[in-house]
């Protein structure tokens, strides 16, 4: 399926936290992207891939429109997805994510707005967020082809003259022939990456010194 | 799930790819051709003719193998958008911090080279190759000069990078937390505590039968080590490499265990081995490397001087010579988040067509790294089946002790397990030698790093190492260091110093390994 790259905004992280931001001892344990499309239409949400970088949990609202001419309302699309095991331990904290349209809890028509809530229980972290943010929508389905009307439906074949004895039967000599050439061809087609083993260049191995770079 | 099949299609085209270049495939086709020949081959239905053929004769069998050598070093699946070296390492301040590791190990040996006016590499002269040739079965021998080499590191450098290793984004600060680490390594990685170590070790358990335990003088061989040899012997006619692996786990006999180690690593004696060690060899003798001496230094130092291993001197010599010319050692690059050190030609600095690597198999031999080799000495007798079986075990698990990552079976996890251990389940201990400024991972590190070879009696570690190959994974050798230290907790909690500390474990040759383990892992009361 093929899928298109959404041009998007991203705002930054908002902390939600109780109190003041600036006097409070802790550090904020959620916080708020909001993701919009300023110049697109809303479309068909396919995919969404981020980079993690210690966010414990990730729910997901996206707010949809619709009929035309209601407001767009917020859905819960996504609801605490774990993304670390162990909020205390790096397992899972830099990883490449994906998410599919398949592992929502709504269908993800006419998605205008996104909005991503990070979680991070665990008071160890300094900071955390998702990085590289990509939306995917679903690409356009490939063109389909007009075949011209002899290759569609070709003319039933004549029968051949009937054949002098003791030769083979030429459908059968055929596939044979078709086989025969689809290995060589198959053959012809490897190609290996192994290494030869030479180490030195052209029979000189008299070196400088090893570069840091 | 359409990511699974995804990734597993991915990971099966990886691995044909892999074994394309590979003797397996050469003799694969020449098998398929030649059968080509027998009645029950027929055109049409040719490639399940072939199928059936190749489960006939073994080939599917030594193709499985090969499949499942391939899968025991290959990293997980993972997503398409990232780079090669997340995929090697996903943490970037690990990958940092392996670059300035590696940058200093470069700065050193370049400054060996200048300061002693020799090259890094030159070709011998003819008289030399000569000479050379006629001495190779007895290296040993040679006397030459190395009071000038030192060696580029020692475990207790390497240590010292590691209790440096710091995430950015980690809560580092003064107060004392509920997850302040005690213990020296201070980077938060998941571990496995006691529950999944009995889950992950079941073999070991108190009601299966092992070797090391249940085959001492005073248990009746009937009971359990017949049965196993006799297991044994038919695990290795099958020539099964995941049997042999799952059947290891339970310690190998002394007389199957070259065949089996041979199996598991899927090594088998080909004509085409004993000729590429001969090519290695003739590298060998046509150039002389810089890191030759530091190989020479370091055998003189560490196996010269065991009572176990002086005798395998020459043998040493022959293995590493040969294994720092071997280009195939690169390969281990691919899920090893380490670079090869790079050079170019005289003269030619910067231009791409020639950049070598140096040593030509990418690996600098530290103080102690001759150890990982003598102990296979006592298995295989032919330098070239010992080469080999020395390779495979280098780029499947020795290359983790001196590399770091975030790897379960890499050196820092190894050594943030045994922390956790020894925390968790002997916490006066852990509390007393912390006050006495005798952190325990300071002894024990040198233990882990070199895998217990050299401080261990050799049979009981080849007992260790066949759990290693059993589980394909070194997270044994961290349990063995806990429960050494919970055998000898006694001794340890009355000493006042460091040096005392050490004294206490200076000699571990006398403990049996397998009911160490057997008892700290099953048997001790938490």
């Amino acid at each position: 399926m093929s899928r298109v790259l959404v041009p998007c905004h991203v705002k930054g992280t908002v902390a939600l936290q109780v109190g003041d931001v600036r006097t409070s001892q802790g550090r904020p344990g959620v916080l708020v992207i909001d993701v919009t499309f300023p110049s697109v239409a809303p479309f068909q949400l396919q995919e969404i891939t981020f980079k993690n970088y210690y966010t414990a949990f990730l729910t997901i609202r996206v707010r949809q429109q619709t009929a035309p001419h209601t407001p767009a309302r917020w859905v819960t699309c996504l609801r605490d997805y774990c993304l670390m095991p162990d909020p205390h331990s790096e397992e899972g904290a830099q990883e490449y994510v994906s998410l599919f349209h398949h592992q929502m809890l709504c269908d993800m028509a006419r998605v205008v707005e996104l909005r991503l809530i990070l979680r991070q229980p665990s008071p160890l972290w300094l900071s955390f967020t998702v990085e590289e943010l990509k939306i995917y929508q679903l690409g356009p389905k490939s063109p389909s082809v007009v075949f011209p009307k002899w290759l569609s439906h070709p003319v039933p074949c004549e029968q051949p003259a009937p054949l002098l004895e003791g030769f083979p039967d030429p459908s059968r000599v055929s596939s044979k022939v078709q086989q025969m050439w689809a290995l060589t061809e198959m053959i012809r087609a490897n190609h290996t990456s192994t290494r030869i083993g030479r180490f030195d260049v052209d029979g000189c191995y008299d070196l400088n010194l090893l570069s840091y770079t | 799930m359409l990511q699974e099949e995804s990734d597993l299609s991915l990971i099966i085209a990886q691995i044909v790819q892999k074994l394309k270049g590979s003797n397996l495939y050469a003799q694969l086709e020449r098998q398929a051709w030649a059968s080509l020949q027998r009645p029950e081959i027929k055109l049409e239905s040719l490639k399940e003719d072939i199928k059936e053929f190749f489960k006939i004769t073994g080939w599917e069998k030594k193709l499985q193998n090969a499949v499942y050598s391939e899968l025991s070093v290959f990293p997980l699946p993972s997503h398409p958008a990232a780079p090669p070296e997340h995929l090697k390492e996903p943490f970037l301040y690990m990958r940092k911090a392996l670059g300035s590791w590696e940058k200093r190990i470069l700065k050193s040996l370049n400054s060996m080279c200048t300061e002693l006016s020799i090259p890094l590499a030159r070709k011998r002269p003819v008289a030399e190759q000569k000479e050379l040739l006629n001495k190779w079965n007895e290296m040993g021998t040679d006397e030459p000069d190395l009071s000038l080499f030192r060696p580029v590191y020692a475990p207790k450098d390497f240590l010292e990078v590691l209790i440096n290793l710091r995430n950015p984004n980690y809560e580092n600060g003064d107060p004392l937390s509920f997850r302040t680490h005690l213990g020296l390594i201070q980077v938060p990685l998941k571990v496995k505590d006691i529950p999944e170590l009995k889950e992950y070790f079941v073999e070991l358990g108190l009601n299966t039968g092992q070797l090391g335990i249940d085959d001492s003088t005073q248990v009746p061989p009937e009971l359990f080590e017949n049965e196993h040899v006799r297991i044994g012997q038919k695990v290795l006619a099958e020539q099964d490499s995941a049997a042999a692996q799952q059947y290891i786990r339970q310690g190998s006999p002394t007389a199957l265990r070259a065949e089996l180690w041979a199996l598991i690593l899927n090594i088998s004696g080909q004509p085409e081995d004993i000729l590429y060690y001969e090519q290695l060899k003739t590298n060998v003798i046509q150039y002389d490397l810089l890191v030759d001496r530091l190989t020479y230094k370091d055998v003189k130092l560490t196996a010269s001087n065991d009572d176990y291993y002086f005798v395998f001197e020459d043998y040493l010599y022959q293995v590493l010579l040969c294994f720092s010319r071997d280009t195939s050692v690169l390969g281990h690059f691919a899920y090893n988040c380490a670079s090869p050190p790079k050079s170019y030609i005289r003269g030619k600095i910067g231009l791409e067509e020639y950049a070598v690597f140096y040593p030509p198999n990418g690996v600098i031999p530290f103080h102690g790294f001759s150890m990982y080799v003598a102990p296979l000495c006592f298995l295989y007798h032919e330098p070239y089946k010992l080469y080999q079986i020395f390779r495979e075990m280098y780029v499947r698990f020795f290359f983790r002790l001196h590399s770091i990552s975030s790897h379960p079976s890499g050196i820092v996890s190894l050594c943030l397990l045994f922390e956790s251990l020894l925390q968790t389940y002997l916490p006066q201990l852990f509390y007393h030698l912390r006050e006495i400024g005798a952190q325990p991972l300071r002894i024990s590190f040198k233990w882990m790093a070199r895998a217990f070879s050299g401080y261990l009696a050799t049979d009981q570690l080849l007992l260790l190492w066949d759990r290693i190959l059993g589980y394909n994974s070194l997270e044994i050798l961290a349990v063995l260091a806990a429960a050494v230290f919970a055998f000898r907790a006694v001794n340890l909690m009355e000493v006042t110093s460091l040096a005392a500390a050490e004294a206490v474990l200076a000699d571990i040759s006398t403990l049996k390994v397998m009911p160490l383990l057997q008892i700290f892992l099953f048997a001790t009361v938490t």
